[in-house]
């Protein structure tokens, strides 16, 4: 009951998808450093620009990597035109996989983690244009290329059929989501370690390939408002489950590990919620927790079905 | 400081956000072992092989509860500690906020310059004018609102709050819901083999799990039949021998004495009889066998289940206890493929499909003795006791038989049938818990969607006989744009434009 064309299709999609990103990565990256310089303006290659506290950025453009591009190209307009198209393959495949196997297209840990970066792009997307958050892309773009990259190489499943278990309209109720919550609580993770990096800059000075970052609380109030905005999401995909488990193995909530962790990562961004409103954990310690609300999130994405054993055990690993 | 002192310096301790958010990160870390040891109340056949496997060490881990870390006391205390923090948190609130909504908006503040957002026109019409009109939009607005003094006080977004503390108390609803479950509800496992049933009575169950305050005479004397099962393989392709699915067909009778209904149960599709769910879990084969002893009268005739070794080929193993054989009692155990094929290398006998498409039993060993004074479990005899009987291994498929030595009798394997696994839930704490999990939610997003905003209008005619207008906002959390909005539909089009205050913004 495969079609294998499509699946093809499918699988072509997301390795073009994982080229675009990195081309968007590297030019993203480029528009971070200042690549976009006036013409004829050059720096010495290996110069490290050190800035005390509260610096603006520097108005001189510092590529280490690249000569100025005659005239100035604009690499952030070209990285989210690329991004863009990325976003288009990659929907593409994810939908091409779903028409092969003729059902929800994550039912297994690959198509999962296939979705959760389709999420975490579209999460970027979003911030993009309602919060001009460009300077995210390369970090999202190195972290969506990781994912997609691991799991075609780890978790790729041949397309196929579900398991009885697994046969239910919950799967798109529950899976997606949890799959729109881990994709969002990844674009909070980046802009987390940026506001760390940021905040470390701020002291220490900053490395010149981020010469066009903004300041810390710019990272410490998208990455709140992408943990905020998914948060009940997340709880929402806990519930959903729950009732499925209900419907499936005659509890709505027994411990499972898979149950227990997603517990565990609800519990650490609600310490992180309310962290970032008691005095004394603002700031970077909020910020920790945040970062370890994360870990938990991958151990229970992966781990889980890797180290322990329990019901949701059909991820094909 | 007195006890009552002490005391109160605990109380606010325990309900301070400091203490909340360390016990919630304890909670957390607290559930970690559960997920990495097998646990009693899940998987206790998983905590035994934990014992054997780790002589030394499980007992130490036992004595911390680590076995039973969501029972364990230590567990317990974590948790009520939370919960009591958060109630002593979330109850005052709930008071202060209910205090909040029928008392008037905070008055004006003396400089309203100073606040996050402000702005400051002037009019032609009168004080009295201007301020009528700004109550006017801000009642229309939904503000409440309050008129004094030459100024006007409101104040929305009552929301925010009252979502947050739906929240937290449907956590507590929730605790409580789980709670009641645990208490007055109970769970049965039974395992059914096809043409076979079973009444809902404690005794008749294999497993029977009752909460603590549940009269298990009680129970809602239901009764159910299994028909018969179906399993269906995928039968080509990589996924070769994985199931598709299951549907074994019942007939039940509620206990109102009603007549039998039919109801073909699925995974993800349960039955509700009376209250209490139904659910088809797992299955296997139960190989038909007959048994004649040494004088030639049977001694067994029908199905023994045999439990999985492999759910992949469901090779599985049982034993057959011939209780009524003369003038020894019999067993056997023996092994059944429900596809049974021989090995790569010829030597050996495997199942290579979980469907019944070529089914063999090997009867692995043939006992004389008093059986019945074994183990009960249909599962399992204990060798010791028993004689041996020399016999070769033999495969026999549907319809062969196996003759005993001595003339002690002969088995012939006659076919087969399915078994299933039924679980019988009653849980009074389900729907309570899924209307505290919504509301939690549905909390939750209002909270996160709305803000507390206060907003001030002051008029005061100036020396010129022009009126001025001082507005001034105050949210929780950055400012807003509904306070421009505010101010673009109180300030006249012709005012002089003053300069917009600092802190207006701009979305």
């Amino acid at each position: 009951m495969v079609n294998t064309d499509l699946a093809n299709t499918s699988n072509n999609l997301l390795l073009v998808t994982v080229l675009l990103y990195v081309v968007a990565m590297l030019a993203y990256a480029a528009d971070l450093a200042g690549t976009k310089a006036p013409a004829g303006k050059k720096v010495p290659t290996g110069k490290k620009v050190l800035e005390g506290v509260g610096a603006p950025a520097p108005a001189e453009p510092v590529d280490l990597e690249k000569e100025p591009e005659e005239g100035g190209r604009d690499w952030g307009r070209f990285a989210i035109v690329v991004t863009v198209f990325g976003w288009l393959a990659h929907a593409g495949g994810v939908l091409t996989r779903g028409l092969a196997v003729e059902r929800w297209p994550w039912g297994n840990m690959y198509e999962f983690v296939v979705a959760i970066c389709l999420a975490a792009v579209t999460g970027y997307l979003i911030l993009l244009v309602r919060q001009k958050a460009k300077f995210l892309g390369a970090f999202v773009m190195v972290a969506v290329v990781i994912g997609l990259g691991a799991a075609t190489i780890w978790l790729y499943q041949a397309p196929g059929e579900l398991v009885p278990a697994l046969k239910s309209y919950w799967i798109a109720i529950h899976v997606t989501a949890a799959i729109v919550a881990s994709g969002g609580f990844t674009v909070g993770f980046v802009a987390t370690l940026l506001y760390l990096a940021a905040v470390r800059f701020e002291t220490k000075g900053r490395p010149a390939f981020m010469a066009k970052l903004p300041k810390a609380e710019e990272f410490d109030r998208l990455s709140h408002k992408a943990i905020m905005f998914v948060f009940p999401i997340w709880t929402f995909a806990i519930i959903a489950g729950a009732i499925w488990a209900d419907e499936a193995w005659g509890r709505y909530w027994g411990w499972d590990p898979k149950e227990t962790w997603s517990f565990i990562v609800f519990a650490i961004y609600a310490g992180y919620l309310h962290a970032r409103a008691t005095a004394g954990w603002k700031g970077k310690k909020a910020a920790i927790v945040s970062l370890v609300g994360y870990a938990a999130l991958l151990f229970n994405l992966v781990g889980v079905n890797v180290f322990l054993n329990g019901l949701h055990s059909y991820s094909g690993m | 400081m007195g006890l009552t002192g002490w005391l109160r310096w605990t109380w606010r301790q325990l309900t301070s956000m400091r203490t909340a958010l360390v016990l919630l990160f304890l909670v957390a870390l607290g559930a970690v072992p559960g997920s990495i040891f097998p646990q009693r109340g899940m998987n206790p056949e998983r905590v035994v092989q934990y014992f054997d496997e780790h002589k030394t060490l499980a007992p130490i881990l036992d004595r911390f509860s680590a076995f039973d870390v969501f029972a364990a006391p230590w567990f317990a205390a974590i948790y009520i500690l939370l919960f009591v923090s958060l109630a002593g948190c979330v109850i005052p609130r709930t008071w202060q906020l209910l205090q909040n909504v029928r008392a008037q908006p905070p008055s004006t503040p003396r400089n309203l310059g100073r606040l996050p957002q402000h702005a400051t026109f002037t009019s032609a019409k009168t004080p009295d004018e201007a301020l009528a009109e700004a109550h006017a939009l801000l009642k229309g607005r939904r503000f409440r609102t309050a008129l004094a003094d030459g100024s006007v006080a409101s104040e929305k977004g009552y929301l925010h709050e009252t979502g947050n503390l739906v929240f937290h108390l449907s956590l507590l609803a929730l605790l409580f819901s789980v709670g009641m479950g645990a208490l007055f509800g109970y769970k049965g496992n039974v395992l059914v083999t096809e043409g076979l049933g079973f009444s809902n009575s404690a005794s008749q169950y294999d497993e029977f799990r009752p909460g603590k305050l549940v009269d298990a005479t009680e129970l809602d004397p239901f009764r159910v039949t299994v028909k018969d099962f179906q399993a269906d393989y995928i039968t080509e392709g990589p996924q070769y021998g994985q199931a598709k699915d299951f549907a074994a067909r019942l007939g039940y009778q509620g206990s109102s004495g009603a007549a039998e209904k039919d109801y073909t149960l699925r995974v993800n599709h349960p039955l509700e009889i009376d209250g209490s769910k139904l659910y088809l879990l797992g299955h296997g084969y139960s190989p038909t066998f007959k048994v004649t002893d040494a004088k030639g009268d049977v001694a067994f005739n029908g199905p023994a289940p045999f439990l999985p070794q492999d759910q992949g080929s469901l090779t599985s193993e049982g034993v057959v206890k011939a209780l009524d054989a003369k003038p020894e009692q019999l067993a056997f155990m023996a092994v059944f493929w429900p596809t049974a094929s021989r090995s790569a290398d010829g030597k050996t006998i495997v199942s290579v499909f979980p469907g019944p498409e070529n089914p063999a039993v090997s009867i692995a060993g043939v006992f004389a003795g008093d059986v019945s004074k074994g183990p009960r479990s249909v599962y399992r005899i204990d060798p010791s006791m028993l004689t041996r009987l020399k016999t070769e291994t033999n495969v026999l498929t549907v319809g062969q038989s196996l003759k005993f030595p001595d003339g002690k009798g002969s088995v012939e394997f006659t076919g087969y049938k399915e078994w299933v696994t039924l679980t019988v839930t009653h849980d009074p704490g389900r729907l309570p818990a899924l209307i505290s999990a919504a509301l939690a939610i549905a909390g939750l997003v209002v909270s996160f969607m709305t803000r507390r905003r206060r907003v001030w209008v002051r008029a005061a005619a100036a020396d010129d006989g022009s009126t001025v207008v001082e507005i001034g906002g105050l949210t929780l959390g950055a400012p807003t744009a509904e306070f421009d909005d505010l101010v673009k539909a109180l300030r006249p089009d012709d005012a002089p434009t003053e300069p917009v205050a600092a802190g207006s913004t701009k979305e």
